[in-house]
């Protein structure tokens, strides 16, 4: 931040009245993704309230325990994706009920590193620019996402010794 | 196809909610959201305000251009086409520091930048190109160097040194990011877009590996 405004001031750049042109065309953005972001927060909402991720993480633990990922840290994959502050709280129990230095503990760490809110990621950036078709975005995505549960658990493993 | 998700969502909701018995508190969620969304609007408003002013300084500064020339070959790899010192590549660069760092504050703002001048240069504006895809697929895999937050609260829950998740959580990142890009360039370059008449003759093969990539899937 130093080096951006010296380098400002050293190119006799008028940093005021540029930093609040900037400033204007962030809080327009902000406008502009204030309905994607509503949506998107009702439905995480919705989701979380409803006990869903519960049937769901029922459903998915025989099959994660098959790829060698620890069934406890299953909820906390399902909702890595819609929620980061979510995700984060479920961090934290995760921690509280197993301990930080755990497997489980460390498979979730790795886990809440290195994945990101995919879904709330897609929505606000296509929404500020008002692109409906997203193409083989999701796709992609989703595969890096799978990508991360199967690896953070295999990661954790030959690294760390379980 | 956010379209399909956001409706699954949400019917998924009242569905689970009905069966498990907690209607009022899907109910509740569902006036609670729209709060919730203004809420974080306002807390991201200061910080896109914040370095979209600082993003115009370093601009004008030519600091901006001076990191895109060094960056430029890396640029060339993931987006080919892009001119690599435009001001597209400029908010992507920004974008990708701020995520190394792991300022995700500062992410946002300079990727809704660098997504405004991508629809710019959109030969089919609405529909996502495939530079939008690849540059969101890359916000979405995330790669972070440091994870502080993850950090700060293994140390609070006793971990005995917070860091040492840090060799895992390079190798995990980094191997999805990668796998995330190449399925985005993959299914990039097998949906060629269909545009003019002239193409119908790509467009049929399109349809043929659309066919059997569905199936290896």
């Amino acid at each position: 931040m130093a080096a951006i405004l010296a380098a400002g001031v050293i190119k006799r750049v008028p940093v005021f009245d540029e930093f609040t042109a900037g400033a204007a065309d962030g809080l327009r953005t902000c406008v502009r993704i204030l309905p994607s972001l509503v949506a998107l927060l009702t439905a995480v909402a919705m989701l979380r309230a409803s006990g869903a991720l519960e049937l769901l993480t029922a459903a998915a633990a025989p099959l994660a325990q098959k790829l060698g990922f620890p069934p406890e840290v299953v909820p906390l994959a399902l909702l890595r994706p819609v929620s980061g502050s979510g995700s984060l709280a479920m961090l934290e129990n995760v921690y509280a009920t197993y301990g930080a230095d755990t497997l489980i503990g460390r498979v979730a760490s790795v886990l809440q590193s290195s994945t990101e809110t995919t879904f709330y990621t897609i929505a606000v950036y296509y929404g500020a620019v008002g692109v409906k078709r997203t193409r083989h975005t999701l796709a992609a995505a989703a595969s890096g996402d799978l990508c991360g549960i199967v690896l953070s658990a295999l990661a954790v493993r030959l690294l760390m010794g379980g | 196809m956010l379209n399909g998700l956001w409706a699954g969502i949400l019917l998924a909701s009242l569905l689970a909610g009905a069966a498990t018995g907690r209607l009022d508190q899907v109910t509740n969620a569902l006036l609670a959201g729209g709060g919730e969304a203004i809420e974080l609007a306002l807390t991201l408003g200061g910080a896109m305000c914040l370095w979209g002013g600082l993003m115009r300084v370093a601009e004008k500064g030519g600091l901006t251009a001076l990191f895109a020339r060094g960056m430029a070959p890396v640029m060339r790899l993931l987006f080919p086409g892009l001119d690599p010192s435009g001001p597209a590549c400029r908010a992507i660069l920004m974008n990708m520091a701020a995520n190394l760092l792991g300022l995700g504050n500062a992410a946002t703002p300079f990727g809704l930048k660098a997504m405004a001048e991508l629809e710019k240069e959109n030969p089919r504006p609405g529909t996502a190109s495939n530079h939008m895809v690849v540059f969101v697929v890359l916000n979405t895999a995330s790669i972070q160097l440091l994870p502080t937050t993850v950090a700060t609260l293994r140390l609070r829950y006793g971990a005995a040194s917070p860091f040492d998740i840090l060799p895992a959580v390079w190798l995990t990142s980094l191997a999805c990011a990668a796998v995330a890009v190449t399925t985005a360039k993959i299914l990039g370059s097998a949906s060629a877009l269909p545009r003019r008449p002239a193409e119908r003759g790509r467009s049929r093969r399109k349809r043929a590996s659309g066919r059997s990539g569905g199936r290896a899937a």
